[in-house]
């Protein structure tokens, strides 16, 4: 009935950006903290624990192996939680959007706010874990690994677009336990965060292909190695599809339960 | 002038008619009141006058623009308060406006120049730092009043805006409303408070089942809908006498469990009758917007 139409998108988005930034603000630090203390203790965990036990990984430490799949798997996470959570507190229990849909902003104003602000989260949380990187020298080119901010972007548009989609069928908080179950935690299994994907049988190799944390890993790693990564296209691509559908769908899920 | 003209409105769910066929006109600078008992489709037609949603038929016209085609365009210069508090809770007081006032393309500066005025109209200028958890019930509304105000609008929306609150914060906020259409604001609101209605609004349509079924200035409609005077009886004898004498001493009769609600334009007969029967519980008054309101939509419960 119309509601899956075309997104349309404009600077209007700003002011709700801006009021996300001011709530963050006011909780940066423990907010901060819940994103990041888990893939970071991970990170150094395994790296340092389990690396101790492995050869080389991939030709190199398995703290450096470890680090690339860290950096997008934390930027998966933050992009999923901000528009599962927070973006279901703001739609549902606190009606934050009701009450900015009676301004002139639209709810296509709304989503590009959120679909923005939850990818920014995810920068910062890239973010975090590439200073780590760096503080521990990790990277094999600091300027090769600036290359990974982008794709750290890219990586949260891809998984904020995706969250809006199961934030606006979901009737409650325990709704996202499936989306984590089925798809987010598999995800991490089968991406080659902690393992090459070649380690896997055939045919999990193959549903790997699909998923686009896998496509995230295969740009972060290289570039944390110091190198240009193969089939960047088919990279970007996968990532910027999962995203841009997750976001129009998103969208017309949301103005089919929000404005009827 | 209309500030608000809506023609043949309709919008249907699931085959379900919630708004038939509405036509309002809301002129400069009134308060027009919506009365309706719950799901008659009072919060569906302010949606649909908003432009929150497309109507199935029928045109809007809000500010000279129409509506939904340009209903961003009129939202500009319009308020709402909507039924349930949507305020900020991680935000102050003063937040709360700053961040709403920025939805409408108001730059910071413009907005901080406004909240002192505001927060003076809300009775919260105290109040500018606190936390929403903090306050109560009452402030809340006020405040949510002061947020729809950030906009300086022409028109104020405003959707049941005293439910739940006690007597006192209800008299605050119809005060304040009364401050609103003194300065010219026009006031559209819902409500099924009928002294709310009566106080606040100078014409009301009352509307049921998707439809509007009257429509006037609240003394017009009690002097065309309805008798004069009422007489309420209760106690157990008050079915066993309504069964003997209601239709010799009553122009038209309501009876609701052990009441019984006597319309008549002249007690005298009735109220002699009564003086008869001293284990009846009498009370005679003029009839009133709930009396109009209850001969229209009828007594049974709406949930």
């Amino acid at each position: 009935m119309g509601h899956f139409g075309l997104p349309r998108l404009s600077l209007r988005f700003v002011p709700v950006w801006r009021r996300n930034f001011l709530v963050w603000r006011k909780l940066a630090i423990p907010s901060m903290l819940g994103n990041l203390a888990d893939p970071m203790l991970y990170m150094l965990g395994l790296g340092f624990g389990l690396g101790a036990l492995l050869p080389d990984v991939g030709g190199v430490p398995y703290l450096t192996f470890l680090a690339g799949g860290t950096v997008a798997y934390s930027t998966m996470n933050s992009a999923t939680f901000e528009t599962l959570y927070s973006g279901f507190s703001r739609m549902h229990v606190q009606k934050t959007w009701d009450a900015i849909l009676n301004t002139p902003l639209t709810l296509d104003d709304v989503l590009l706010g959120e679909w923005l602000w939850a990818t920014s989260k995810a920068l910062l949380s890239g973010l975090a874990i590439l200073a780590i990187v760096w503080v521990l020298g990790l990277e094999q080119s600091f300027t090769m690994s600036l290359w990974i901010l982008p794709v750290v972007v890219l990586t949260g548009l891809c998984f904020a677009g995706m969250g809006l989609v199961m934030n606006a069928v979901s009737p409650n908080y325990d709704f996202f336990l499936y989306y984590f179950t089925l798809v987010i935690t598999p995800m991490v299994l089968l991406c080659g965060v902690f393992y090459p994907v070649s380690q896997l049988p055939v045919a999990l190799q193959a549903v790997s292909a699909f998923l686009p944390l896998t496509h995230a890993i295969e740009l972060v790693r290289p570039l944390m190695l110091g190198r240009v990564p193969a089939d960047v296209a088919l990279h970007v691509g996968v990532l910027l599809a999962y995203g841009s559908v997750g976001f129009w769908l998103g969208l017309g899920l949301t103005r089919r339960r929000l404005l009827r | 002038m209309s500030v608000l003209k809506a023609q043949a409105l309709r919008k249907r769910y699931d085959g379900l008619e919630v708004v038939a066929g509405v036509d309002l006109a809301v002129e400069k600078g009134e308060c027009f009141g919506l009365l309706g008992p719950n799901g008659a489709g009072k919060t569906t037609t302010l949606r649909l006058l908003l432009g929150l949603i497309e109507p199935d038929a029928g045109t809007i016209e809000l500010l000279g623009e129409p509506v939904p085609r340009r209903a961003r365009q009129a939202r500009r210069r319009v308020g709402v308060v909507p039924q349930m508090d949507n305020l900020d809770p991680d935000f102050t007081v003063e937040e709360n406006l700053l961040v709403y006032g920025r939805y409408f393309g108001l730059g910071d500066r413009a907005i901080a120049a406004r909240i002192p005025a505001l927060l003076e109209f809300a009775g919260l200028a105290h109040r500018a730092r606190a936390r929403i958890p903090t306050l109560s019930g009452g402030m809340k509304r006020r405040l949510t009043l002061a947020r729809a105000l950030v906009n300086d609008p022409d028109v104020v929306f405003l959707d049941e805006p005293t439910t739940g609150l006690d007597p006192q914060a209800r008299h605050l906020l119809w005060q304040g409303l009364r401050r609103l259409t003194a300065q010219g604001k026009t006031l559209l609101l819902t409500t099924h408070f009928m002294e709310e209605a009566e106080r606040l609004c100078d014409r009301l349509a009352i509307m049921d089942r998707g439809r509007i079924i009257a429509q006037g200035t609240p003394r017009e409609l009690i002097e065309t809908h309805i008798e004069p005077f009422v007489v309420e009886i209760y106690g157990e004898q008050a079915g066993p006498w309504a069964e003997v004498f209601g239709s010799r001493l009553c122009r038209r009769l309501e009876r609701a469990g052990e009441s019984v609600f006597c319309y008549t334009d002249d007690g005298t007969a009735l109220l002699e009758n009564l003086r008869g029967h001293p284990a009846l519980k009498v009370t005679h008054r003029p009839a009133n917007l709930e009396d109009v309101f209850l001969k229209l939509t009828g007594r049974e419960l709406r949930d």
